[in-house]
């Protein structure tokens, strides 16, 4: 399946390689060279490239292109789960993901390359599993390890693989026993310059951090069920239960990790949390622009904006700009052309606003399309959809857990178009 | 300080050592292969010489730090061949972290330094016999990925004693290996196979993937193979590890289209009949046998689709997308469309995951519209979408229009038209094209939106709202002249060729509707001839003919200067057609016949070009893989059949379960039951450690011909082949095809067939290679006895797994034996260090019949110098008492400092339990040890039936009977924690009962060969009746009473 990997980095540097069956050049890697040279922007790169003899199939993840090395057919999502299943071991173990860290831990990034893929085919990727085998690289360790020569690879099997739940390691104790779940739900959106919704979905997702002793079994209901459209559950998530009862059963991993995500169907009016009022205008042959941006929040439960971040990407024609915000601090950068605006905290009473003008090159066309404005943010104590968790039961283990839930809304992508409405075609219906 | 630096190998840390490194390699790149002798005058020389000096120093932490660092260079792709003698050293070290690290190495290298490679091999070997599941898992992993084909036969060996090992961990392993091996060498593919089809059988989550896996890249085309399996493997599916679970569906979806047919029939069924009924009604008779048959979905096509269904809620997008290709190819048309709403999600994965799921709704929707349009808001392009990602999505949005939302779409598209992202504003004016010829309500409008377009700025927008209207023009050619005409003003502005050249062709098309404007762009087009781009050129000479023979008064001279340019052209596809229109239309003399046609021929009507998706005939890929998605046949690419016009035979997937003789399932702990959702008995829940694994199948599988096979330790191979050549002619008559084995449920068949299966699978190849496998071990020899620095401990090894594996035993069982349903890790000491003046020695019972003579026990030694300098010369010396028997192990010439060596002895201990005591002697000293065994280890496990055991019994009463009563607590009144105290104090093995609260177990006496039966009768509540019966009625009261102390304290 998959033959061998090559790290990239952003400067088109190979760093690090590993291969799984008989080692291929790292030649095979200037038909990915050449693709990335014809693609304008990192993430146009195509994902599958094929080459006479090989194919290529690459994700990139923290500006690093991982490019497997493929010789025949095989499922295609096959291998960039894995990719990205890699990726999401390494920031596990590293904390970050990045050449550095790779770098650094070359060793261990080795050790894990290994277990995870036998001839090509996944073996184990569970991270509980994984961090049994081979430990995660902490300070204390490494000092600890040099002292007594003890080693960061482990000689047992982990007793995950071949139990019947093979996230959970056995003997498991705490102290503490604590279970949280953070109910974090991001809503998307386009919205038309007149503020009407054209499209708006709201994905969420359960993480949970469980720390509790033994072999708990967990069960967890929510007040409205019937909200979840489609789900995606942790394999430890019993179906049949869920299917029955709409009830989430499960033994649940040691640490973090994600429990469930879900989607609310748009069927379901989804309230827009924030507004956005924006002018901006380009006067045919003259070299100043005027730019008005104000936002405001808009049916929000009571709960406050925060962590409101605007950012857009101005036509190539603007030079600079000289604005003046309200509150928070903004910034343009002259060669990418990003404006973004950290706004922070939204108060009702004084709504935010960003005004002034823009200097354009003389002579330079007045765009099309007035700029897209992106719009992140934070809503704490609340889910959007309403989604409420009803209970949370232990059953299996005889102490009382600290339970623990929280609530979030976050802006996922959520664009508000800026578009000139002024010649729509004049349809028939 | 290198040892600081041992476990954070930063690059800084070592910066100055290493970079040096790099810059000698570097300049030295043809060093490569040639090893070190080149890289001799260099500076790398003096580098790696560093390395090796670490790496054959006596400090563990100094070698695993140059391992690190070698490793380090791996991952750089720098060479560090010329290490290998260096490394390989250390494939036998203890410490864990170097060992795999040498690994690396070794998988990474072995193919370029196959000779040197050789000479790890018997350190694998010695692994593959490791009490630990994982040393044997990464023993074989790594003997099978060094590509070294002259170790082909053992790892074929090792391969076939993995396949049956009790660890599910292992033999998944194994199932890995059956793809190197088969990559590295094809003509094992029918050894393979036989592998193959055992480890298909295999009831543990944990293997299906893999074997799956194997088959698919062996013997893909073996579908017989699966009949027998393919109800188990569709109830295992949830419980199976993600990345089996995709390669399973896919196989199993290749499996249905061969062996169900169609549903996809049903509808027109259906609807045929309804016509008949209103029209045909007086034709009934005649139809009637054509109507007979309905449409019946056979119950394991059902059954497959059931079960992948909640599949579609995986975590994994990969087997999201299985399922779903699984229900496109293989469920009836009205339930595709559930996996559309998981297909949706997969799109808020990341980038990569979105073009592929893309890629396959595009081709999804050309076919079922309905399923995706619900959600065509989903498709909905953003600006921060990557440009591949942006084209599917407006082909899809394309392929979704209908009448009723082609008004939200081509509002959609007209803010896309405005992207500053020109390549995809372009695509948008195509898709437009496509939505208008689709469907014709809109045509004019579109029309018109893309006349607007025409006075956009950028220049891309204009060519291709040019190309498009062209292409809509000739569907509704009547009309619309003054399109024709606003654009041939728009001419002189335009500058992409390809819009050019269509203004052009359609000047010459539509030329009569125009007839004023036409001659003024031809007089334009011949000032500008010379300067045009070839496509453009073309068309004018086209546009020429076109004029000259509706107009020729008026551009007559114009077509021949044209036609003139054009025959000095430097490109020979203008001057070819220069030639042939000028013979076409200018008649003259020698050739008139066919310019009487030229009319007919440049002014036919011409049929409107059909604008389609790309992705229109796609789906002759199976979605989902790599060939779909490159549009081309990848190489290893497998095709999915047509369904079948009539099923194949339905029973061949009957799985005849025998009766089990007894029932004593350990009781399942209750949350087996939420994840398995089959009412199939799984292997697994057994818990973690291997020993109870090994018990559990014996104990609840004993029906299955597995058993004996399974729980058997590795290297009871010899056993086998031994009682092989005893039974081998009756065997050779009674061998029997594969089908007839599971027919009937007795008793007496049922131990026939154990026997036979384990003949069939294990000893017919195993004969046959032996000679092959000693050539090997010779050249192995040879190797080592040239190169003296390799350690010695792997010398005697060397010959401990040459004897077991190349001599096979003809000696005669009495009774069929089988393998130890438990093996205690426990090891006894038989020389501390202290008193052994550094020699420590410790023993085990491997409870493996011994292969020196079958009346010893077989007895596990493992020495280890503690000293600071070598032990030369260790042996056994003198014994006693004088007539004890015993088999010693060679002698070990040397064993270094901090090494250890692990040997086999043979003892006779004549079925008593008095000490074995003698000398081990090294060179200077001579130590007195003794080795007093249990009585349990006296035993060697036999397999029997319930009805042989109560025969045996029979004979085995009155004095040769002992029984005691004892107390238990109520907890420990199932089978399992029974079998496992008994398996524990005596080597016995289980023998399948009828009644739940009866247990039996069967041995016999290592020297004499008498029968031991051992009774656990459970009563009421907590009291239990142990009975022992034997010949050996010493023995027999000494096993009640360790029996009695086993089970009091469980």
């Amino acid at each position: 399946m998959i033959h061998s990997l090559f790290l990239v980095n952003s400067s088109g540097d190979i760093f690090l390689e590993k291969h799984w069956k008989s080692v291929v050049s790292r030649s095979v890697c200037d038909y990915f060279f050449e693709a990335q040279e014809r693609a304008s922007e990192p993430e146009n790169v195509p994902p599958v490239i094929p080459t006479p003899h090989h194919y290529l199939i690459s994700v990139l993840r923290h500006r690093i292109y991982f490019v497997a090395v493929i010789q025949s057919e095989v499922p295609p999502l096959f291998v960039i789960e894995f990719l990205h299943r890699v990726v999401d071991t390494f920031q596990d173990y590293f904390g970050v993901c990045t050449e550095a860290a790779i770098k650094d831990n070359v060793v261990v990034v080795y050790e894990l390359l290994e277990e995870m893929l036998d001839n090509g085919f996944p073996l184990a990727t569970e991270s509980n599993i994984l961090k049994e085998l081979i430990k995660p690289p902490t300070i204390l360790r490494t000092v600890v390890n040099t002292i007594t020569g003890s080693t960061n690879v482990g000689e047992q099997l982990p007793t995950g693989q071949l139990s019947v739940v093979p996230w959970r390691r056995t003997g498991v104790k705490y102290t503490n026993n604590e279970a949280y779940f953070d109910v974090v739900e991001e809503i998307d959106a386009i919205i038309d310059k007149s503020g009407s919704t054209i499209t708006a979905e709201i994905q969420g997702v359960i993480d949970a951090c469980v720390k509790l002793t033994g072999m708990p079994d967990l069960t967890l209901s929510f007040m409205n069920p019937r909200l979840l459209d489609d789900v995606s559950f942790h394999p430890c998530v019993r179906f049949k239960r869920w299917e029955a009862e709409r009830i989430l059963s499960f033994i649940p991993p040691d640490g973090n990790f994600r429990l469930l995500s879900y989607h609310v169907s748009c069927q379901n009016l989804v309230a827009i949390p924030v507004y956005v009022k924006h002018n901006i205008t380009f006067r045919e042959g003259s070299s100043q622009g005027r730019f008005e941006l104000t936002l405001g929040p808009k049916q929000t439960m009571g709960k406050g904006l925060e962590a409101v971040l605007i950012s857009s990407q101005l036509p190539r024609g603007v030079l600079n700009t000289n604005l003046n915000p309200s509150q928070g601090t903004y910034n343009f950068d002259p060669v990418t052309k990003l404006l973004s605006w950290d706004v922070g905290k939204i108060n009702p009473q004084k709504l935010p606003s960003l005004k002034g003008s823009m200097s354009l090159q003389a002579g330079a066309s007045k765009p099309d399309e007035n700029p897209t404005i992106n719009i992140q943010f934070k809503i704490q104590q609340s889910a959007l959809s309403g989604l409420k968790v009803n209970r949370l039961d232990m059953y299996g283990e005889k102490y009382k857990p600290f339970k623990g839930i929280k609530y979030m809304t976050k802006a996922g992508k959520f664009q508000t178009k800026g578009l000139l409405r002024g010649r729509a075609w004049d349809l028939k219906n | 300080m290198l040892s600081m630096s041992t476990n954070n190998l930063s690059y800084s840390d070592q910066g100055g050592t290493d970079s040096a490194v790099e810059v000698g390699q570097e300049t030295t790149p043809t060093s490569s292969n040639a090893g070190a002798g080149f890289g001799l005058f260099s500076v790398d020389f003096k580098k790696n010489e560093d390395l090796k000096e670490m790496l054959e120093s006596n400090k563990e932490s100094l070698k695993l730090e140059a391992m690190k660092r070698v490793v380090g260079l791996i991952a750089k792709g720098k060479n560090a061949s010329e290490l290998f003698p260096a490394v390989v050293k250390n494939v036998a070290s203890k410490n864990i972290e170097l060992k795999k690290l040498v690994y690396v190495y070794l998988v990474r290298y072995a193919e370029e330094q196959q000779d040197l490679a050789l000479l790890s091999i018997s350190t694998f070997q010695r692994a593959l016999k490791d009490p630990n599941q994982l040393i044997r898992a990464s023993a074989l992993r790594v003997l099978s990925s060094i590509r070294v084909p002259i170790i082909v036969p053992i790892m074929m060996l090792a391969i076939k004693e993995a396949a049956s090992d009790m660890s599910p961990y292992v033999r998944k392993t194994s199932a890995h290996a059956i793809q190197k091996l088969y990559s590295l060498d094809q003509d094992q593919k029918e050894l393979l196979i036989e592998v193959i089809e055992k480890l298909l059988k295999d009831k543990s989550t944990l293997v299906a993937g893999s074997v799956v896996m194997a088959f698919e890249e062996v013997c893909p085309d073996r579908i017989d193979l699966i009949h027998k399996n393919y109800r188990k493997l569709c109830n295992l599916l949830v419980d199976v590890e993600e990345w089996g679970q995709v390669v399973i569906i896919s196989m199993l979806t290749r499996y249905a289209r061969t062996q169900f047919t169609s549903p996809w029939k049903e509808d027109g069924v259906f609807d045929e009949h309804n016509e008949r009924a209103f029209y045909e009604s007086d034709e009934e008779k005649t139809r009637d046998e054509t109507e007979a048959k309905p449409y019946m979905m056979d119950p394991d096509h059902r059954l497959l689709l059931r079960n992948t269904k909640p599949l579609l809620q995986s975590r994994n997008t990969a087997v999201v997308m299985s399922v779903a290709q699984l229900y496109w190819h293989l469920a009836p048309k009205n339930e595709v469309s559930i996996v559309t709403k998981s297909l949706v999600r997969l799109l808020r994965s990341h980038r990569e995951v979105q073009y592929i799921v893309l890629q396959n709704i595009a081709t999804m929707s050309i076919q079922r519209k309905g399923m995706f349009e619900p959600y065509m808001k989903s498709f909905y392009v953003r600006s921060t979408d990557a440009t591949h990602i942006k084209s599917l999505k407006l082909e899809i949005l394309t392929s979704l229009a209908n009448e009723a939302n082609i008004s939200t779409i081509l509002r959609e598209f007209q803010t896309y038209v405005k992207s500053q992202d020109k390549q995809f504003a372009a695509g948008t004016i195509q898709a437009i094209g496509r939505c208008a010829t689709n469907i014709s309500e809109v045509t004019d409008t579109c029309l018109n939106g893309l006349v607007l377009l025409l006075s956009n700025r950028d220049e891309t927008v204009v060519a291709e709202s040019v190309v498009v209207i062209r292409k809509l023009l000739q569907i509704q050619p009547t009309q619309h002249s003054d399109i024709i005409k606003h654009m041939a003003k728009l001419f002189d502005n335009i500058t992409v060729p390809m819009a050019r050249a269509s203004i052009l062709w359609l000047m010459g098309e539509y030329c009569e509707r125009v007839p004023k404007i036409a001659p003024d762009v031809l007089r334009k087009m011949a000032k500008s001839f010379t300067s045009e781009e070839d496509i453009v050129k073309l068309q004018t000479v086209n546009l020429a003919a076109k004029l000259y023979l509706t107009n020729s008064k008026q551009t007559k001279l114009l077509t021949q200067y044209i036609l003139n340019l054009g025959k000095y052209d430097q490109n020979y596809d203008i001057r070819d057609r220069t030639r042939f229109i000028r013979q076409l239309i200018v008649p003259n003399d020698k050739n008139g016949a066919l310019s009487k046609y030229a009319h007919r021929i440049l002014l036919a009507p011409k049929p409107a070009p059909v604008l389609e998706s790309a992705y229109k005939d796609r789906d002759r890929y199976q979605l989902g893989t790599l060939s779909h998605t490159i549009n081309t046949k990848a190489s290893g690419y497998l095709e999915l059949s047509d369904w079948p016009a009539v099923a194949p035979d339905q029973s061949v997937r009957n799985v005849e379960v025998i009766e089990p003789t007894v029932k004593s399932k350990p009781a399942k702990s209750s949350d087996d039951k939420f994840y398995s959702d089959s009412g199939e008995e799984e292997e697994k829940g057994s818990g973690s450690s291997s020993s109870e694994d090994g018990s559990s199948s014996s104990s609840s599988e004993g029906n299955s011909s597995q058993t004996s096979e399974e729980s058997d330790k590795s290297s009871s191979q010899s056993e086998k082949s031994s009682s092989e050549s005893d039974s081998e002619k009756k065997e050779r008559k009674t061998k029997t095809p594969l089908q007839k084995k599971t027919v009937k449920p007795t008793a007496k068949d049922w131990y026939h067939t154990i026997m036979e299966h384990i003949f069939n699978e294990e000893s017919w190849t195993y004969v046959t290679k032996q000679q092959h496998t000693k050539t090997i071990f010779v050249n192995v020899i040879n190797q080592h006895s040239v190169l003296q620095t390799f350690s010695y401990s792997h010398w005697s090894t060397l010959c401990v797994s040459l004897f077991t594996q190349l001599c096979p035993l003809s000696l005669a069982f009495p009774l069929q034996l089988s393998g130890p349903a438990f093996v205690p890790e426990k090891s006894h000491d038989l020389l501390h260090r202290m008193t052994g003046k550094g020699l420590s020695a410790q023993y085990q019972f491997p409870r493996q019949p011994c292969l020196y003579q079958p009346t010893m026990v077989s007895v596990q030694i493992s020495l280890t110098n503690t000293t600071d300098h070598p032990l030369e010369q260790i042996h056994i010396g003198d014994r006693s008492p004088t007539g004890l028997n015993i088999h010693c192990f060679n002698t070990i010439e040397c064993l270094e400092p901090e090494a250890s060596v692990t040997v086999f002895m043979g003892i006779d201990f004549n079925d008593s339990t008095q000490a074995a005591n003698f000398q081990l002697c090294t060179k200077e000293d001579h130590f007195s040890v003794s080795i007093q065994p249990a009585i349990g280890e006296l035993l060697l496990p036999i397999t029997m039936t319930e009805l042989d055991f109560r025969k045996e019994q029979g004979k085995l009463l009155g004095m040769n009977e002992s029984s005691a009563t004892i107390t238990m607590a109520a907890e420990n009144m199932t089978s399992q924690p029974i079998s496992r105290p008994v398996a524990t104090v005596a080597n016995l093995g289980m023998v399948p009962s009828s009644q739940d609260n009866v247990h039996r177990f069967a041995g016999k006496t290592a020297n004499s060969g008498a029968v031991v039966l051992v009774t656990v009768e459970l009563r009421g509540e907590s009291t239990a009746l142990i009975t022992i019966n034997t010949e050996k009625s010493v023995m027999g009261s000494m096993l009640l009473r360790d029996l009695k102390l086993a089970l009091a304290q469980a």
